[in-house]
């Protein structure tokens, strides 16, 4: 009898077991099945805007006016970021994949900005000309192999799923359609020749910034320590550690770590290795009641600024977060503010000490400046803007355009409703270089 | 009728009594946050002047109000409330704190302009899980401890408001927080200082999305995003390491990857040209 019950329990277990199992399989499935679909519907996506993208470079080649240009222009800008879009939704982030999507990128800011310029009074160039033939070529190329993949995907039946195991685990890298496939896109690509795109076009790699403009000689690292101590007024019983950068580092530094062992801070720091100029520092240490305020912060910052040379600065930007309070200085000049030199400063509220100091874009853009005389007056500037917007505040400054170019303009601050706008004005033919809204305090959400 | 408004108003002049005293010793300028700085609002708008919420944080409009006072009142125009502008300032209004402060912990939407009675300032927030007024809660119930991760204890908590990093909401921070504390959890502060760097190198590249949320969720890009260690609830370390990052600090020295020599299984990935090594993560182009 209980031999009976026994097996009658066991399999009823083993019934409800499989049960479990088949529902679980089933739903794994499903999952995975949409999975592959929303991976599918972007690779289909990605070559269908491919595909568009080519004829649209066609079309703009044979056209001559202004009128049909300009939106064809815009029609490629967005085709190709669309692409970039899509590309960013497959899983290839592993996969050396980055000068197709640079390849997209650099179509869409080198066709935005010939859409956007007065093509009546700066027609296409020869070699603008030429660059959009090339681009013509290179987008066929580009499209011929994704077409290829496609074909062999659906033929196939190959799945996505499939690839991101191949990538993840590595085994078998060499013998997957899809990978070799967007192998050969992207080695097609790199042949491909940045310079083409003509003199005017800075591609977007070019606009990282070095620090060219640094002068000074090379520094070893007991100096590097050195530099560390006075910078941040050690007392000397500090452990100190000094790394050199790797060589993927566009400019060289040395990487310095202190360990106070009395109030066990961490303080982390970078110093460039030619001038030994300090790049950034993180002091690490919870701060937790404010003594000072916000404006007694400003002015020890300034006051830091001024005992290590960082002369003719002034306050841009000043924000209070818990209690930290987050400091941004430009410096000026005759007057002129110039927005490209910056430091940012972290200042604790409890007791005043400097907890964060970075000077990269400062040490990018640090360079001795003539700045032009504005060909046009402020008055005639303050006619450019919107009549909507009152003016609360002006100035000149030099800030960079679009375009990456420094230009001195006229700075206004208003308010339009209840947003501030800060509206520059180009103080040598009065375009309207950029107009920011300014960010309000967000409120809490959720709370209560 | 007119016994019971007076009634009424007796009422309010014994619970909200103005302060004459007020204000601390500090100079206030625009993104401090806390007491002095709703008191500045409320002051403000007494008189007018500001329209906005009264939230405790000194914003734009903020700084154009007091701006409008100062030249009205015929101080030199400079933005900061010194000791000169609040001496005038408290002269010229009336602060009825506890009334500022109680509604601003119990997150009605109220006002603070002169000349209208206070009672009508005010519109209680309903909240969802009960239906009663929110006057007979406050008497019942203390203020509960605020749960809201995105908020530190050490917070002034009477503010509505943060300030956030220009182009970026608390929502975007808290994306980013979970995102680094599931890839660098246990790395030194710096280390996780670095990981939000790169993501926020990765939306300026050209080469990658240009949204936080296009640049954590791209197939395949974080390892914690695809085994799910992004919804383990972040820390505050993360938090102020994003924070930093935001704000403009880079130790990464502008990498596009890093990686975990132990573990990594990419090949392809060695290949990058590597800048520096933080913890246990090497950071490259």
């Amino acid at each position: 009898m209980l031999r009976i019950l026994l097996i009658a329990a066991l399999s009823v277990g083993i019934a409800g077991t499989a049960y479990w199992g088949y529902r679980e399989h089933q739903q794994k499935n499903a999952i995975l099945i949409h999975a592959e679909n929303n991976y599918q519907r972007a690779f289909h996506d990605l070559t269908y805007q491919i595909d568009l993208l080519h004829d649209q470079i066609g079309t703009t080649l044979a056209m001559n006016s202004r009128q049909s240009l300009s939106p064809a222009l815009v029609e490629v800008w967005r085709l190709a970021s669309e692409a970039h879009a899509t590309v960013g939704q497959l899983p290839l982030s592993l996969l050396p994949f980055n000068k197709t999507e640079e390849f997209l990128s650099n179509i869409g800011s080198f066709s935005y900005r010939a859409a956007i310029r007065d093509l009546d009074k700066q027609p296409l160039n020869a070699e603008e000309y030429k660059a959009l033939q090339q681009l013509y070529k290179k987008s066929a190329d580009i499209q011929q192999e994704l077409r290829n993949v496609q074909h062999l995907v659906l033929e196939n039946n190959l799945r996505w799923m499939d690839v991101e195991l191949a990538l993840a685990t590595n085994n078998r890298p060499n013998d997957n359609t899809i990978i070799d496939g967007f192998k050969t896109v992207e080695k097609n690509v790199q042949s491909y020749n940045e310079t083409d795109f003509g003199p005017s076009f800075t591609s977007v790699e070019k606009r990282e910034k070095g620090f060219e403009h640094i002068s000074g000689k090379k520094i070893t690292e007991a100096e590097a320590k050195q530099i560390a101590k006075t910078f941040l007024g050690l007392k000397g019983n500090e452990k100190i550690e000094v790394v050199h950068s790797g060589e993927g580092a566009s400019d060289a530094f040395y990487s310095i770590t202190i360990k106070n062992p009395k109030t066990k801070s961490e303080t982390y720091m970078d110093v460039t290795e030619k001038g030994g100029y300090p790049i950034w520092v993180i002091e690490n240490r919870p701060v937790n009641k404010q003594n000072i305020s916000l404006n007694e912060a400003t002015m020890r910052g300034l006051q830091f600024l001024k005992q290590h040379k960082f002369n003719n600065f002034e306050l841009y930007e000043s924000t209070q977060y818990d209690h930290v309070a987050v400091l941004t200085f430009v410096t000026s000049q005759n007057g002129v503010r110039i927005y490209p030199e910056s430091i940012k400063m972290k200042i604790a509220l409890d007791d005043g000490n400097i907890i964060g100091f970075s000077a990269r874009d400062y040490l990018s853009s640090k360079r001795d400046r003539t700045i032009p005389k504005p060909a046009i007056s402020i008055e005639q500037a303050r006619k450019k803007m919107s009549p909507n917007v009152t003016i609360m505040e002006e100035r000149k400054a030099i800030i960079m355009n679009n375009m990456n170019e420094e230009v001195l303009c006229y700075e206004f601050l208003g308010t339009l409703g209840d947003d501030t706008y800060r509206i520059f004005i180009n103080a040598q033919n009065g375009i309207e270089e950029k107009v920011e809204k300014l960010q309000n305090p967000e409120p809490i959400y959720g709370e209560i | 009728m007119r016994k019971w408004f007076i009634c009424l108003f007796l009422i309010f002049s014994v619970s909200y009594t103005s302060q004459a005293h007020a204000f601390s010793q500090q100079v206030i300028q625009r993104g401090a946050v806390g007491d002095d700085v709703i008191e500045l609002q409320a002051r403000l708008q007494y008189l007018g002047f500001y329209r906005g919420k009264i939230d405790g944080v000194f914003g734009w409009q903020t700084y154009w109000a007091l701006r409008n006072f100062q030249s009205r009142f015929k101080l030199p125009v400079d933005g900061l409330a010194g000791p000169k502008t609040k001496q005038r300032l408290v002269r010229a209004s009336k602060y009825y704190k506890s009334f500022v402060h109680e509604n601003l912990r119990k997150g009605n939407t109220f006002t603070h302009y002169g000349g209208v009675p206070l009672s009508k300032q005010v519109k209680v927030r309903q909240t969802r899980t009960s239906n009663r007024t929110a006057t007979q809660k406050a008497a019942n119930t203390q203020p509960k401890k605020r749960t809201n991760p995105q908020q530190t204890a050490s917070r002034n908590a009477r503010t509505a408001a943060v300030n956030v990093p220009n182009g970026f909401s608390q929502n975007d921070l808290q994306l980013m927080a979970n995102a680094v504390h599931g890839e660098a959890r246990g790395e030194p502060y710096i280390g996780q200082v670095a990981v939000a760097a790169v993501i926020l190198n990765r939306i300026k590249s050209p080469s990658f999305p240009n949204t936080v949320a296009g640049v954590i969720f791209e197939p395949g890009a974080f390892t914690a995003v695809a085994d799910g260690q992004i919804w383990l609830t972040p820390n505050e370390t993360s938090r102020k390491a994003v924070l930093d990052a935001l704000n403009g600090w880079d130790p990464s020295g502008g990498a596009l990857y890093y990686f975990n020599p132990n573990t990594a299984t990419n090949g392809w990935i060695w290949s990058r040209p590597q800048i520096k090594r933080i913890g246990r993560h090497i950071f490259c182009k």
